[in-house]
């Protein structure tokens, strides 16, 4: 069984946002980068997987991005992924899902993949396309938005997650590709044995310009924080004194403190 | 200009939102057609063409006739645009349709700009303006983000789609939502508990605070996935949707699938140590504080 993970590399959502010179995306100064939480979800159902299936299982960990990625590659290769790939490019922000999509599918052509996880969408761009458009591309079936998984022999099962938390269960044969979604799992925290046995494993490198030969279909104009809608008021200061502020204005504006 | 609109139907039933691609179409100035799989005593209510294809022979869920069947329809009107609801069911198409048209894909579209459209990025946190280089494009537009005015009116000339297709994925069935030992829906105060608050043993305080305001506790999804609370107190999309007289979110931080299921509160706090955070947008009061203190001294204020 032969398995990929696409991941991706993202700031930390808690952090503060500029523009970039262009204005076309955020600046990286000042943030730290970590996994995409969706593809966490990936890796860990893939390494569950190898746990079940054994070592005839085999998975490829794969991130498009600068040289900081790689330190997703080795956190996920401590979660038990056997083999790194790192496909170089420090303007992967300015490529679009399509072009992202291309060059994975490039990466994976003729190299049987019997099953590829990707995350549901990654935090940053949250365009939700990239796994849907590589299955697509390779011909492989595909269920995305994964909250369940479970292998049987030549197929897969799924349950996809739909609006108000009821779930569609669909069977897929391989080779097949499935997009995960939070809750899918919990990812594992790599240990102490396992980052030093990570650090033997290979990371190989795949120049992008063997890989992507398609243009992009569509561009970002501006990157900008969304319209203040106004209204709601700020507080700031010592909490008991805003406790006190607090109450003060729930008192004012409505009925459950009578 | 012409708009393609991909309407959903599920459990035997047309999905209200689809008249929220009409909304949509309407600010974007393009005629319309509808495709739908479904059944013909579900339609839409529209005066214009409806490409229907039998739900009873062509799935629910079965992406990869659904999306034969949808290019069916787009080689009978030629749209300039594909839509579809940022949904369960329109994200997993739109990227199949897109790919094999080689069009551009906008995803969760949610005001159109200038020179192309908005959709939101760093979990909400921002926004891009996305524009398509291709003439033609497949969109997914935010649910309520673009509301129908006025009850939706008219009756469909219905013309029927068929492919020869064989699909890939196998639907077995449907599982429903876990069942609710609770009906947040009825209180009239919920504090609710999210990442922020950092770990599970924080929980009860915070379920204190709801009880010093005689209401529930609800959860953020991240909460409910690792454990912390139960699946019944969630609200968002995939949990519940309320609207009690009072909100206060702990730790929150605003993403679009947690507004979806509390923003028609009443009144919103929210506490967060991040003066950006996306909560901030629909909240009253954002009280900008490190959680668990404050929790604890608004418990004891109450309590007093
Ligand atoms: C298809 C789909 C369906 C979903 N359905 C739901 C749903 O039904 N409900 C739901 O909630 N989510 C849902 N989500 C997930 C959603 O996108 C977000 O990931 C989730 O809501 C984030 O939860 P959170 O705000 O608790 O955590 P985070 O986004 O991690 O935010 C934590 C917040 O806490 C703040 N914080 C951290 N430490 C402190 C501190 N000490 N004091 C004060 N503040 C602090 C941070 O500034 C941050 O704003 C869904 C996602 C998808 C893709
Ligand atoms: N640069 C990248 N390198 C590898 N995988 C990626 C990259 N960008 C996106 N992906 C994968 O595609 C998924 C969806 O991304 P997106 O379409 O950007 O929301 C992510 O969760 C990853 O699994």
């Amino acid at each position: 069984m032969k398995i990929l993970v696409c991941i991706k590399q993202v700031p930390d959502m808690e952090s503060r946002f500029k523009p970039d010179s262009q204005g076309t995306w955020f600046s990286e100064a000042d943030l730290a980068f970590r996994m995409n939480e969706y593809d966490e979800y990936a890796v860990e159902q893939a390494v569950g997987l190898k746990e079940l299936l054994g070592d005839s299982a085999d998975i490829t960990v794969l991130s498009i991005g600068p040289d900081r990625v790689v330190e997703a590659i080795k956190k996920a290769l401590a979660m038990g992924c056997d083999r790194g790939v790192h496909i170089p490019d420090a303007a992967v922000h300015g490529k679009d899902p399509w072009q992202v999509a291309s060059a994975i599918t490039a990466f994976s052509q003729g190299k049987g993949f019997d099953l590829i996880f990707t995350g549901m969408q990654s935090q940053d761009r949250g365009s939700a396309q990239v796994g849907i458009t590589v299955a697509e591309l390779l011909g492989y079936a595909c269920a995305s938005t994964v909250v369940g998984f479970e292998y049987l022999e030549g197929s897969v099962v799924v349950r996809r997650e739909l609006e108000g938390g009821g779930k569609a269960v669909v069977r897929m044969p391989l080779p097949a590709l499935v997009t995960c979604q939070l809750g899918l799992n919990v990812p594992r925290y790599p240990t102490l044995p396992n980052i030093m046995k990570a650090k033997k494993k290979e990371i190989s490198t795949v120049s992008l310009g063997e890989l992507l030969k398609e243009g992009p279909l569509a561009e970002t104009t501006s990157f900008y924080p969304p319209a203040k809608s106004g209204g709601g008021i700020i507080l700031e200061g010592d909490v008991a004194e805003l406790a006190d502020r607090l109450i003060g204005i729930l008192k004012e504006k409505t009925t459950v403190m009578r | 200009m012409k708009a393609l609109l991909v309407c959903e139907y599920r459990e035997g039933k047309l999905l209200d939102t689809s008249y929220e691609l009409l909304a949509f179409a309407e600010r974007l100035g393009a005629d319309t057609a509808i495709v739908l799989v479904g059944d013909a005593a579900n339609v839409p209510r529209y005066s214009g063409k409806v490409h229907l294809a039998h739900v009873a022979i062509y799935g629910e869920y079965n992406p990869d006739l659904h999306k034969e069947l949808i290019l069916a329809a787009v080689d009978r009107e030629n749209p300039d645009y594909i839509i579809f609801q940022h949904s369960s069911y329109g994200w997993d198409l739109a990227p199949r349709l897109a790919a094999k048209l080689r069009l551009a894909q906008v995803s969760e579209v949610v005001a159109i700009a200038g020179d192309g459209f908005e959709v939101g990025c760093c979990n909400a946190k921002m926004r891009r303006t996305v524009k398509p280089s291709t003439a033609k494009a497949v969109i997914t537009i935010q649910t309520g983000a673009f509301t129908p005015q006025g009850e939706p009116q008219g009756s469909p000339t219905v013309e029927m789609l068929d492919v020869a297709a064989a699909g890939k994925v196998e639907f077995i069935g449907y599982e429903p939502a876990e069942e609710k030992d609770i009906d947040l829906g009825k209180a009239e105060v919920i504090v609710s508990a999210g990442r922020g608050i950092g770990k599970k043993d924080n929980v009860p305080i915070i379920a204190a605070l709801a009880k010093a305001f005689g209401g529930e506790l609800g959860a953020s999804r991240p909460v409910v996935d690792a454990g912390w609370v139960e699946h019944s107190h969630q609200v968002g999309t995939t949990g519940q949707t309320v609207s009690p007289k009072l909100y206060v979110a702990c730790g929150i931080s605003g993403a679009i699938q947690h507004l979806a299921g509390m923003k028609k509160s009443d009144f919103i706090v929210a506490v967060n140590k991040d003066k950006d955070a996306p909560i901030g947008e629909v909240a009253d009061v954002l009280i900008v504080a490190d959680v668990m203190p404050f929790a604890q001294a608004l418990t004891a204020r109450l309590h007093k």
